[in-house]
Formats: C-alpha cells, sequence, structure tokens
C-alpha cells in the first residue's frame, strides 16, 4: 500500500536482502488464504524497528493488519494480539538486533510457553537503520561503525539458542530465494506452536553477504548455502543441534515437535463451567 | 462513657493471626451493622517479621484509620515494645501471656496492661484454632459489646450445613466467653460502644485491591496480565482466579514490559486489557504507554503506589507517583489519570478507567495506594443496573479505511474485519504508514491532544465554596483530609472542601472554582507537593502540606498544619 503513498518516506536500499523476504510473506499469506479460506485481515504482523520491520508498510496487494511499535517487543505485543483472539495468524517481522539484542529477554518465556505464532528473522549481522553498528550475529572481530577496533565479544548462534531455549518449530532459511522461504513460513505458520523462521537477509550496504552466501565460482568462494536432506529428523533434538553445528547456511526445517500444546491450546483447557461467575456472584462473595 | 469508636492494634509476627484477627474482628463489627476500616503495615511481604494490622470500628462510616490506638494485641514482645507508647492514655494493652517471650514479664511503669493467656483459653474450648475469638471476647468486654451480637456472627460464619457446624459454633462461642470473662477479671475496660445502627442497604466488606478488580470486571475487562510486585500483586492473583472462560485471559508474564506491551496487542485485537503494578514496574512501562498514546490503543494501566524511587519501600503508602503517571513518557504525552480515594471508589474508578479508555481509545492510568489496596472496609454493595458501560467506536466499512484521518477521535478497525491498518508508533499520516512531514506531526499531535476533551465529564465534591482557602487533597489522602476538615467546621474555621478522582483532565469547572481561591491546600504524601505544583502550573494558587514517612496522615497533624496554613498562609508556602 505504501509504495504508492507519496508521503511514506523509508525506502530499502536497491539490493536490500529484505525485498526476497517481503516477496516470501506475502506469498507465504497468499498461501495460507487459498489453503483456509480466511480473509487477509486475518492475519496480524507485528513488526519491529529496524529497517527489517518496515516490511510491514511496503508489502504490495492485499493487506493484512499490522503493529509497528517499539524496538525489541514484537514478542509480547504478538502475545497480546494471539491470546486475545487465538483465531487470528499473528506473524512477527523483526531483524537481529531488535529480536537478539534489545528483545532478546521474551524469546526464553515464549518459547517456554509455547505461543502459537511465527517470527521470521531478518539476520543481516547488522543494525541497518541506524546506519551499520554491531549486532548479536555479527561476527567477531568486525570492524563497523560502532567498534572501530574490531567486535570484541562473540558472535550469538541463533538456531542454537532457539533449540536450547525450547522453541517447537526451527527454520532456516535465505531471502535469496522467496519461493522457498514462503514455503517454510507456510509451515511455520501451520505449527501449532511457537514457529522460528531464521533468514539470512543481506544488507547490502553495511554487510553484504550475497558472494558469501551463494558463492562466486569465478572467485573461488565456496557456496555457504546448503539444503537440508529429506532424511534428517526434524522431530530429533540430537539431530538438530548436530545440523546446526555443521557450517555454512542449512536452508529448511531444522527442529519441529508437535507434542506440545500451545498456550491458546492451555487456556481452553482449564475453562471449565464451575469456575466461571457473573459479576453479581462475585460481588456478593463479599456480602456482609 | 459511650464510645462511637473504637481502634485496636493487632501486632506480632507475619503468621501469629495478626491480620486475621483483625479482619476476623472487622468481619464481627460489620455483621452486626458496625462499620469497620482496617489498615496494615509490613516491613516485608514475606511470612514471619514483625508486622501490624490496625481496626478501626464505628457506628457511622469511617473516613481513616484513626490517629490513636484505643487498643493494642500484642502477640509478642518485639511488637509490645515497639507500640505501647501509641496507645492513648486510658487505653489498655493486652498481651499473650502464652507466649514464651512474655515469661516473668513486668511493665515497668505501665498501669494499662494486662496478659491474656490466648492458647490455654482457646485449647480449652477443644479448638485451638478459636485464638481468634478469645481475643474477640476480650474486645467485646473492653467496649461491652453485646454478647448476642457476636453469637449472632459465630451461628452466621460457621453455620455450613456441615456435621462439625455445632461442636465448632459451641467452642467459638465458649471462647468468646472465656476472653470475655478473663478481661473481666482484669478489671480494664474502655466504655460502651454505642449501639450498632445497621445500614438499610446491602452491603459488601473487601480491599481495596478486590474493590478494583470488582470494578475492571463489572466494567467488562477481558484481558489481563501482569508481574508480581507489592502492593498490586492481589490483583493478578484475583485475575487468574476469576477472569477464566472463552474469550477472556488472565496471565503472569515475565516483566512489566511485557504486561504493557502485551495489553497493547490485546487492545489493539479488540479487547478491553488492563494491567497493575506499582511504580517499580510502573517506570519499565513508559516506553509502551507512548506507544499505546500514539498508535491509539484503549488499554487502562493500574498503578498502586507504594514509598520512594527504584526499589524503594515495598510495603509503604506513598503518594509519590503522580509526576511519573502524569508525565508516564517522552514525547508529547498526556495519559488520562484516575487516583481512587476509597475502597469504594476503586470499584467505580476502574469502571470509569474503562470507559474513558474506550471512548478516546488510548491508554488511562488508574491510580490507588498501599494503603488502600490492603485496606479492608464496608461498603454498599454495588448496584450493577446503575452503571453505564462504554465500548470503543469500531469500524464497521469495508477495506481502505484511513484510520487516523481526521482531527479527532475515528472509529477503530478490529483485526480479523475489512479496515486493516498498521497501527503505528511512529508518526504516521492518516492511512498508518511512517511519515516525517511537518504538517503531518502537527496535525497528529494535535489530533492525540484533541481527543483528551472526550474527557470532561469527571465529577467533584465541594463544600462551603464561598470559602476563600479550600482543602483539596487527592487519592488516599482523602478520608484523614475529611475527617480534619469536619473537626475545623466544629471550629468554625473557613474553609472549602474540594475533592476529584479525576486528577487529568480535571473537570473544568472544578478548575474555574479552584482559581478563585485566595489559597488551595493540598495533602499530599510526597516530598516535592506534585499535585500542588501541577495546579499551580495551571493557575491555581495551591500548596501542600507534605509527608513522606511511608505512612497514612494523622488526622490531629492535619487539623494542625492547615490551621497553620490558614492563619499564616505566607509562611507555609515558603516551605511547600
Ligand atoms: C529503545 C530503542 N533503542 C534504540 C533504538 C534505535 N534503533 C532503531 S533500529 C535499531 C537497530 C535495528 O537493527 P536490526 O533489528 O538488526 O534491524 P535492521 O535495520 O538491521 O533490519 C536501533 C538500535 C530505538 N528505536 N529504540
Ligand atoms: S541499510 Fe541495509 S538493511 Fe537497511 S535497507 Fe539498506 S541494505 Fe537493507
Ligand atoms: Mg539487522
Amino acid at each position: 500500500m505504501s509504495r504508492k503513498n507519496p508521503e511514506y518516506d523509508f525506502k530499502w536500499c536497491p539490493g536490500c536482502g529484505d525485498f526476497g523476504v517481503r516477496r516470501a510473506l506475502e506469498l507465504a499469506m497468499i498461501n495460507r488464504l487459498e489453503e483456509t479460506g480466511l480473509p487477509m485481515e486475518s492475519n496480524v504482523m507485528v513488526a519491529g524497528i529496524g529497517c527489517s520491520g518496515n516490511l510491514v508498510h511496503l508489502l504490495e496487494g492485499p493487506q493484512p493488519y499490522g503493529i509497528h511499535g517499539i524496538h525489541g517487543r514484537t514478542l509480547p505485543i504478538a502475545m497480546g494480539v494471539k491470546m486475545a483472539r487465538p483465531e487470528l495468524n499473528v506473524v512477527i517481522v523483526a531483524g537481529d538486533g531488535d529480536f537478539l539484542s534489545i528483545g532478546a529477554e521474551h524469546i526464553g518465556p515464549q518459547a517456554a510457553r509455547n505461543l502459537n505464532v511465527c517470527a521470521v528473522i531478518m539476520d543481516n549481522g547488522v543494525y541497518g537503520l541506524t546506519k551499520g553498528q554491531s549486532s548479536p550475529t555479527t561476527k567477531e572481530g568486525t570492524i563497523t561503525s560502532s567498534t572501530p577496533f574490531g567486535k570484541m565479544e562473540i558472535a550469538a548462534d541463533p538456531l542454537e539458542l532457539y533449540l536450547t531455549l525450547g522453541v517447537s518449530f526451527i527454520a532456516s532459511g535465505f531471502s535469496g530465494n522467496p519461493r522457498r522461504l514462503a514455503e517454510l513460513i507456510n509451515q511455520g505458520m501451520n505449527h501449532k506452536g511457537f514457529s522460528m523462521v531464521h533468514v539470512q537477509s543481506p544488507c547490502v550496504t553495511y554487510n553484504d553477504t550475497f558472494q558469501l552466501i551463494k558463492g562466486n565460482a569465478k572467485e573461488g568462494i565456496e557456496p555457504m548455502i546448503w539444503d537440508i536432506p529429506e532424511d534428517h529428523d526434524r522431530t530429533d533434538k540430537a539431530a538438530a543441534h548436530a545440523l546446526i553445528q555443521k557450517r555454512g547456511l542449512p536452508v529448511g526445517v531444522i527442529y519441529q515437535d508437535d507434542s506440545r500444546l500451545s498456550l491458546d491450546d492451555r487456556v481452553q483447557q482449564i475453562w471449565s463451567k464451575d469456575r466461571q461467575h457473573s459479576v453479581d456472584q462475585l460481588i456478593d462473595a463479599y456480602a456482609i | 462513657m459511650q464510645m462511637r469508636d473504637f481502634v485496636v492494634r493487632f501486632a506480632g509476627e507475619g503468621g501469629q493471626g495478626v491480620v486475621t484477627s483483625a479482619e476476623g474482628l472487622a468481619q464481627v463489627s460489620t455483621q452486626v451493622g458496625y462499620h469497620a476500616l482496617t489498615y496494615s503495615t509490613f516491613p516485608s511481604q514475606i511470612m514471619g517479621g514483625p508486622t501490624w494490622t490496625q481496626a478501626r470500628i464505628s457506628d457511622a462510616p469511617i473516613l481513616s484509620a484513626g490517629d490513636d490506638v484505643d487498643v493494642l494485641v500484642a502477640f509478642n514482645r518485639e511488637a509490645y515494645e515497639t507500640h505501647f507508647s501509641e496507645v492513648r492514655d486510658g487505653g489498655v494493652i493486652i498481651y499473650n501471656s502464652n507466649d514464651r517471650e512474655f515469661e516473668g514479664f513486668e511493665a515497668e511503669g505501665e498501669s494499662r496492661i494486662f496478659g491474656l493467656p490466648i492458647d490455654d483459653l482457646a485449647k480449652s474450648t477443644g479448638n485451638t484454632r478459636a485464638a481468634n475469638m478469645v481475643v474477640i471476647g476480650a474486645l467485646a468486654h473492653l467496649v461491652n459489646m453485646s454478647q448476642d451480637y457476636l453469637e449472632q456472627f459465630v451461628e452466621q460464619r460457621f453455620r455450613r450445613g456441615r456435621d462439625g457446624d455445632a461442636e465448632i459454633i459451641e467452642s467459638n462461642i465458649k471462647a468468646i466467653k472465656l476472653g470475655r470473662a478473663e478481661t473481666a477479671r482484669s478489671g480494664f475496660a474502655l466504655g460502651e460502644l454505642a449501639p450498632a445502627k445497621a445500614p438499610d442497604y446491602k452491603q459488601i466488606m473487601l480491599r481495596g485491591n478486590d474493590a478494583l478488580s470488582l470494578g475492571a470486571m463489572a466494567a467488562g475487562v477481558e484481558f489481563y496480565i501482569g508481574y508480581p510486585i507489592s502492593p498490586a500483586t492481589t490483583i493478578l492473583l484475583w485475575m487468574e482466579r476469576n477472569l477464566v472462560g472463552p474469550g477472556k485471559f488472565a496471565y503472569q508474564v515475565s516483566s512489566e514490559i511485557e504486561s504493557i506491551t502485551g495489553i497493547l496487542g490485546a487492545g489493539y485485537a479488540g479487547k478491553k486489557a488492563m494491567t497493575a503494578t506499582a511504580g517499580p514496574g510502573f517506570s519499565l512501562m513508559s516506553e509502551g504507554l507512548g506507544l499505546g498514546w500514539m498508535a491509539e490503543i484503549p488499554v487502562v494501566v493500574v498503578d498502586v503506589q507504594r514509598g520512594g524511587p527504584a526499589t524503594g519501600l515495598p510495603t509503604k503508602t506513598e503518594q509519590s507517583d503522580l509526576m511519573a503517571c502524569m508525565y508516564p513518557a517522552h514525547g508529547d504525552v498526556r495519559l488520562p489519570v484516575i487516583a481512587v480515594g476509597t475502597v469504594e471508589e476503586a470499584f467505580y474508578g476502574a469502571i470509569w478507567a474503562f470507559n474513558w479508555a474506550e471512548r478516546y481509545q488510548g491508554p488511562v492510568i488508574l491510580m490507588t495506594e498501599m494503603s488502600l489496596a490492603d485496606r479492608v472496609q464496608n461498603i454498599a454493595r454495588p448496584d450493577l443496573s446503575k452503571i453505564t458501560l462504554e465500548s470503543r467506536q469500531t469500524y464497521q466499512g469495508s477495506n481502505g479505511y484511513h484510520r487516523y484521518s481526521g482531527s479527532e477521535m475515528s472509529p477503530m478497525p478490529i483485526p480479523g474485519n475489512p479496515g486493516a491498518y498498521v497501527a503505528n508508533g511512529s508518526e504516521h499520516d492518516d492511512m498508518g504508514d511512517t511519515t516525517h512531514l511537518p504538517d503531518r506531526h502537527v496535525q497528529m499531535t494535535e489530533r492525540r491532544f484533541n481527543k483528551l476533551k472526550l474527557l470532561e465529564d469527571g465529577y467533584y465534591e465541594s463544600e462551603n465554596t464561598e470559602a476563600s482557602v479550600a482543602v483539596m487533597p487527592w487519592g488516599g489522602s482523602k478520608g484523614p483530609a475529611y475527617e480534619a476538615f469536619l473537626r475545623l467546621q466544629e471550629q468554625e474555621v473557613s474553609l472549602g472542601w474540594y475533592y476529584t478522582m479525576f486528577l487529568h483532565p480535571l473537570p473544568p469547572k472544578l478548575l474555574e472554582e479552584l482559581k478563585q481561591k485566595k489559597l488551595v491546600i493540598v495533602p499530599e504524601l510526597n516530598y516535592q507537593g506534585q499535585f500542588s505544583s501541577i495546579l499551580r502550573s495551571m493557575g491555581v494558587n495551591a500548596h501542600s502540606i507534605t509527608q513522606y514517612t511511608g505512612l497514612p496522615f494523622k488526622v490531629r497533624d492535619l487539623v494542625d498544619r492547615i490551621t497553620e496554613m490558614t492563619q499564616s498562609p505566607q509562611k507555609e508556602m515558603a516551605r511547600a
């Protein structure tokens, strides 16, 4: 919608990886619409603050609902939406800084709750919007605008982190292949529980990793990207762990645990008629 | 001598029945037609450790916890040492002579004291749990409360249609009689409590936080999340037990940042959503409150004030969050603020808070304070048929709606229905798209402030409006201030009275009246004189009587300080 809005004054840099993620999300939401027959307005996109979060304004075609809130809080906002209205499909779009730095405190609790939302993280290993500072996934030693002598911390390993925290669906993807990414996002949306789709979405301006990911035969650069083989057992946590430990960028579903109840399912389970009281009954419990 | 009211302070260690004794006395008294109000304070919220609760019983509705202690019931030595000096001349101190600490105890220079073997007497009834009733029997003797009243209470309380009922009733009545007889033997008495005048309307008795929770329930709350913090935790616990069923959700989350952003998500999704916290949690909510204002999402945030900045005084009472609530976030933001002053107002204030939030589509701050949160009091049973409930105006059209169009409130689309938009915390145009255009920022800022004009329907109390000097407390200082006002009226001091729970926006007519006053005296429990400084910024010559001890005002102190200010207003002003 906003592309045709002259007042909207944010633009992604030409070639930014987030274009591919946007395409993938458009496809995934259309797929879902076709699969379920539910209207586009039954999707709510909760966006983080960063170049990535602007995706919510840049979608083309039929528009979902959106919240573009404050930095780092996509998960609890999404929890509010989902637990208020479990029938809505809630998707998070956020960057590595938003989700893994300022917002990191929210991942563990939502994983433990198995909140039934799908988070699509655009990892570019940098703070794009604030012009190139180091982020949790920036490699150790990298010189950025905020690490003039090289980054002093080791890089976070998001996939390993999600697995450890108990996220019940973990997929890894690449913005360079929107169709494949859309499939992963659809699987995440269909998963009954907390699903993470972690996407390498390069920032061409501050940390251009396209070549590293895709490789370049002429220059002798091996591609980082590889497809997770068909025979990977996604229900096996040890196998998922082993897969994450391999180098490079795996594409596919790493882990899925269907055995856990989601938070909204649990809440439904505790509803029982005898515990519900009218306001008058509640007041009368204090009668003198 | 006939007495209109009396104050009993129960002091001891957590777990010794301090709170249950006080609340038991309040129950007995209200059931037979008296009025009761309890006030507690704890050094911390954990089990054990010194604690005390005070109950004031009267034949008329009660305004404050009472300045003087008529009877102290000391469950241990430390309690005696700490509190004996607060017992008025001619009062009585009862100590539990069965407590080991009192072995061989001689209270030097203290003639008002006697030992009551509480545990032995309870044991002799065959029901050790009747210890409370022994104490109540002792108090009944001191104020000559009718035995019929007490037996009537025991009968009602313990007749539950079970096999052992008769035995339990008998042992409790026996405990009362034993407590009475033992006290009679001591030779102490206070006087005769005026007979109860049972109100001719239905009543309930409950603590402030329960009243607030009930009010929220009556207002139609559907979504509650919170993080434990004294003195707001009891609201979370109440909601988790009672806000259950389809379409409802009550839940403990992992921080106040989750609380505020979570209720914003729920409010956006169409629910009446609320959280409650105390100062430290409120500070963490600042950025989220700004988001609610900016994106225009209705939510209710309760601040149950405690003392001090940072961790401060978690279990003491203070009114020092007013500035934080009036100016809760960065940028140009003013949220509506309602501050309740009584247990009854906690119920109605919650309903107003929801109605306002729904009407102007934004966050509303509902303030209360520790001394009200834990206060147990009898109030008239709310009549739900007299309550008006409001719900936000929702958008009913098709897609392509511009959610933020116009210079005032506009209908709100609800996810799942046509009218998709982005609720945006960045400055935005009428569609919700981010923009930095100067004209838009002007228009949207004015739109947000214009919406506050929808909230000028708050009411206020006023008396003696012709006086040029008036007293106007806020929040929980209402009770002691009104009692002080009544006393000053008896002394024929010319003084006006104003009070409202609607602190922002203030009822416009009230503000006009206040501006006419030579002096408006604001008793408030903080150092800076927070409310008076806000009133001064609005053109009212307001000056505070401050106190920052962590305790509520005493009526006597207010009488003295108001008198001083009315006599030499200049002097006090220099101090404020
Ligand atoms: C509370 C707060 N702190 C800091 C900022 C400034 N800020 C905006 S975006 C951002 C980092 C964005 O990085 P990332 O999430 O990786 O998004 P990207 O731009 O790389 O897509 C920061 C620090 C803010 N908006 N709010
Ligand atoms: S700065 Fe980087 S992340 Fe941001 S739009 Fe440009 S390329 Fe994309
Ligand atoms: Mg980034």
